[in-house]
C-alpha cells in the first residue's frame, strides 16, 4: 500500500517526475557510457601492449613511436637501419625482436612489413589462405577484409604514405594470399606483408626516379649498400628478464642514433592525458545527477507543502510518522531507480550507436555490455542521491503539528 | 458510551478553555453548539485525541483516553474514533475507493472492499468509487469523508461543522445520514457546529460560550 501510494504520487505529477528521471537518466548514461568506453579503450590498449617491453625506432617523441609502432595510429618517427637494430638484438637480454616497416597504405589501411613473429605475438590465426611467402604476398586483417571486400587471389596497388590520398604505386601490385581471423587487436586493421615486399616496392620506385633523373652515382655496388643499409621503421622488443628494462633503454637513448621507448610508461602518460577529459565529463555527469537530486528535492518539497493536510490526515488516521517518512523516501528512491535503469539502457544504446559509427576502424566487443563494477557504485550513488533528496524535505513530517494543520483552512 | 468530564486546555498564547462535562450513549447523538472563538475545534481535537487536555477525563466504554501518550492515542483514535473534518481532505493521488480502504490500512485492520462498497451504496456515491477525489463536488466529498469515518466501525463519530457549507435541504440530508449511519453501527455521534439550524434537531446538546 505504501509502495502503491508512492507510485500513485509519482504518476500524479507526471511532468515533475519525468524531469527528475530525465536528469538522473542523463547523468547515469554519461557516466556509464564513459565507463564502458574507458574499459573498451583500456582493454584494447593493454591487449596490444601485452608482451611488448620496448620499442626501438628513430629519434623523436617516444609517445609517437609507441602510438605508431604498437597502436598503428600516429605517423612513424622516421626510418632506421635494420643492421643497427640487429646489433641491439644481439644483446643477451633480448628475447625477441620483431621488425616493422611501414609507409604505404591501401584505402587508409596500413601495409606493414614484418615477419611471422608479429602474428605469433598477437596469437593471430589465419582464417583462410596461407601466410605470405613470396614478395608482394599480403595477408589481411579481419576488419580490412570485411571493409574492403578483398578476397584471396585479388590484387591491389598500394598508395604511398599513411592516408588514402597518397601517390599510388600502380606499377607493382600486392596479391592477397590469406585473411586473418578476428583478433580484437590492432592487427585487425592492418595489411601484413614481408619486409622485403616493402623494400622491393620502394627500390623499384627509386630506380624509376633515378632513371628519370639520369643520376646513378654508385650503380656498381648498389646491391652491397642495400644489404647493409636496409631500412625499417621500428622494432618491437621482448626481454628475457626485467633486467633489460633497467639498462637497455637508457643505453640506447644515450649512446646511439636510435630511440628506445617503453610502452607501459608512454601509455600511462597517454591515459593520464585522456584522463583529464574523462574526469571533466564525469564531473559534468555527476553535476547532472546532483541537479536531478535537487529537482527531486524541490519537487517533493513543493508537493509536501501542498500535501501537508494530507499528511496530517494520514497521521490522524493512524499512520506513524516513520511510516509516512518511508513512503516519501520511497518516492525519491523510485525516481532514482527509474533514472538509473533508463540511464543504463541509454548508455548501452549509445555504445551500439557509437560502435556502428566507428566500427570500420574499431571492432567492438559486445560481450562487455554487461554491468560494470563501476556501475554498481553508480547505482549506490543514484540511490543515495534519491534518498537524500527525499529525506531532506520529508524530515518535516516529524515536526508536523497534526492538530494545528487540521484546524487550518 | 462516551463520557467527558471537566476537560481543560490552554494554548501557549495563554488562551484557557474549560469545558462542561457531558456524556453520549451508544447510538445517540450530541450537538455541541458554539460561536467561533468558544473553543469548538479545540474541544473536538481534544475528543479526537489530537490534543492532550491539561486536566479532566475522556472515557469511551469506560476506558480512559485522556492521558494516553501520542503513539497510543494514534492507535486508539484509528480504531475507536471516526472523524469528519470541517474541510474534506483526501490523499489526492488515490481514488475514492483507495481513500476509503486507506482508513483500514492505516488503522492496521483487514482491508475491506466490501465495507467500502456497502457504504458507497448507502451514501449514494457508488458510481464515483474509481474517480479521483479532486474531481468530486463539495457535497460528494463530504459524503465520502463520512464513509471514511465509518470504515473501521468506530465507537464514536466526531463531526466538525458538517453542515456549514450546505443549503437547508442538504443540511437535513447530511444530518439524517450521520444519525442513521451512527445508529446502524451503534456509535455515539458528536457534532460540533455553530450552525443554528441544527439547534432544534437534537435533544441532547451543549452550548459553549
Amino acid at each position: 500500500m505504501l509502495l502503491k501510494i508512492s507510485w500513485k504520487n509519482i504518476l500524479d505529477k507526471k511532468l515533475n517526475s519525468f524531469l527528475c528521471i530525465l536528469l538522473m537518466t542523463l547523468g547515469i548514461a554519461i557516466i556509464s557510457l564513459l565507463l564502458l568506453l574507458g574499459k573498451q579503450l583500456q582493454d584494447k590498449f593493454t591487449k596490444n601492449i601485452s608482451g611488448i617491453d620496448m620499442v626501438i625506432g628513430a629519434k623523436g617523441s617516444p609517445l609517437q613511436l609507441i602510438l605508431s609502432s604498437v597502436y598503428q595510429i600516429d605517423n612513424p618517427t622516421g626510418n632506421v637501419y635494420l643492421s643497427d637494430i640487429q646489433e641491439i638484438a644481439q644483446n643477451p637480454l633480448v628475447k625477441e625482436m620483431i621488425p616493422l616497416s611501414m609507409g604505404d597504405n591501401y584505402l587508409g589501411y596500413r601495409i606493414v612489413g614484418t615477419n611471422k613473429k608479429y602474428l605469433e605475438h598477437f596469437k593471430a590465426n589465419i582464417e583462410t589462405g596461407i601466410l605470405f611467402k613470396k614478395d608482394l604476398d599480403v595477408i589481411l586483417g579481419a576488419q580490412v577484409a570485411l571493409n574492403t571486400d578483398l578476397k584471396i587471389g585479388d590484387s591491389f596497388a598500394s598508395a604511398h604514405g599513411l592516408d588514402a590520398a597518397g601517390e599510388v604505386h600502380d606499377h607493382t601490385k600486392y596479391k592477397v594470399v590469406g585473411i586473418l581471423a578476428f583478433n580484437n587487436s590492432v592487427i585487425d586493421n592492418l595489411v601484413l606483408t614481408s619486409l622485403s615486399s616493402i623494400w622491393n616496392i620502394h627500390e623499384h620506385n627509386e630506380e624509376m626516379e633515378n632513371s628519370e633523373d639520369k643520376v646513378a652515382e654508385h650503380p656498381e655496388n648498389e646491391e652491397d649498400v642495400d644489404m647493409d643499409k636496409r631500412e625499417i621503421t621500428s622494432a618491437l622488443i621482448k626481454f628475457r628478464s626485467p633486467m633489460g628494462l633497467m639498462s637497455m633503454p637508457r643505453n640506447i637513448n644515450q649512446n646511439s642514433k636510435l630511440q628506445a621507448a617503453l610502452p607501459s610508461i608512454e601509455v600511462n602518460r597517454l591515459f593520464e592525458l585522456l584522463g583529464i577529459g574523462v574526469d571533466g565529463l564525469q564531473i559534468l555527469a555527476a553535476v547532472i545527477m546532483l541537479i536531478s537530486g535537487i529537482s527531486v528535492f524541490v519537487s517533493l518539497y513543493n508537493s509536501l507543502k501542498e500535501r501537508k493536510y494530507e499528511m496530517a490526515l494520514m497521521l490522524s488516521m493512524g499512520a506513524s510518522r516513520t511510516r509516512l517518512f518511508l513512503m516519501l523516501l520511497l518516492e525519491g528512491v523510485l525516481l532514482a531507480l527509474f533514472g538509473f535503469m533508463a540511464g543504463i539502457v541509454l548508455s548501452r544504446i549509445g555504445i551500439i550507436l557509437i560502435s556502428n559509427q566507428i566500427s570500420k576502424k574499431f571492432h567492438f566487443d559486445v560481450s562487455q555490455m554487461s554491468i560494470q563494477t563501476g556501475e554498481i557504485y553508480l547505482f549506490a550513488g543514484a540511490l543515495a542521491i534519491g534518498i537524500l533528496a527525499a529525506a531532506l524535505p520529508s524530515i518535516n513530517i516529524y515536526k508536523l503539528n497534526i492538530s494545528r494543520t487540521l484546524a487550518e483552512e | 458510551m462516551l463520557t467527558v468530564s471537566n476537560l481543560a486546555f490552554s494554548y501557549k498564547s495563554q488562551r484557557k478553555f474549560s469545558f462542561p462535562s457531558f456524556s453520549c450513549a451508544q447510538g445517540d447523538a450530541l450537538l455541541i453548539l458554539g460561536n467561533s472563538g468558544t473553543g469548538k475545534t479545540t474541544l473536538l481535537h481534544l475528543l479526537a485525541l489530537l490534543l492532550q487536555p491539561e486536566s479532566g477525563s475522556i472515557q469511551i466504554n469506560n476506558q480512559e483516553f485522556a492521558k494516553l501518550q501520542p503513539k497510543a492515542a494514534t492507535k486508539m483514535r484509528a480504531s475507536h474514533l471516526g472523524i469528519i473534518y470541517q474541510k474534506s481532505h483526501f490523499v489526492s493521488s488515490l481514488s475514492v475507493l483507495e481513500n476509503l480502504i486507506l482508513a483500514n490500512y492505516l488503522a492496521e485492520k483487514p482491508l475491506s472492499k466490501e465495507q467500502a462498497v456497502r457504504l458507497a451504496k448507502s451514501l449514494g456515491f457508488y458510481e464515483l468509487l474509481d474517480k479521483k477525489t479532486t474531481l468530486l463536488s463539495g457535497g460528494e466529498q463530504q459524503r465520502v469523508s463520512i464513509a471514511r469515518a465509518l470504515m473501521n466501525n468506530p465507537d464514536v463519530i466526531l463531526a466538525d461543522e458538517p453542515t456549514s457549507n450546505l443549503d437547508d435541504e442538504n443540511c437535513d440530508k447530511v444530518i439524517n445520514l450521520l444519525e442513521n449511519q451512527s445508529k446502524s453501527i451503534g456509535a455515539a455521534l458528536v457534532i460540533v457546529t455553530h450552525d443554528q439550524r441544527l439547534k432544534d434537531k437534537f435533544s441532547n446538546k451543549i452550548i459553549l460560550s
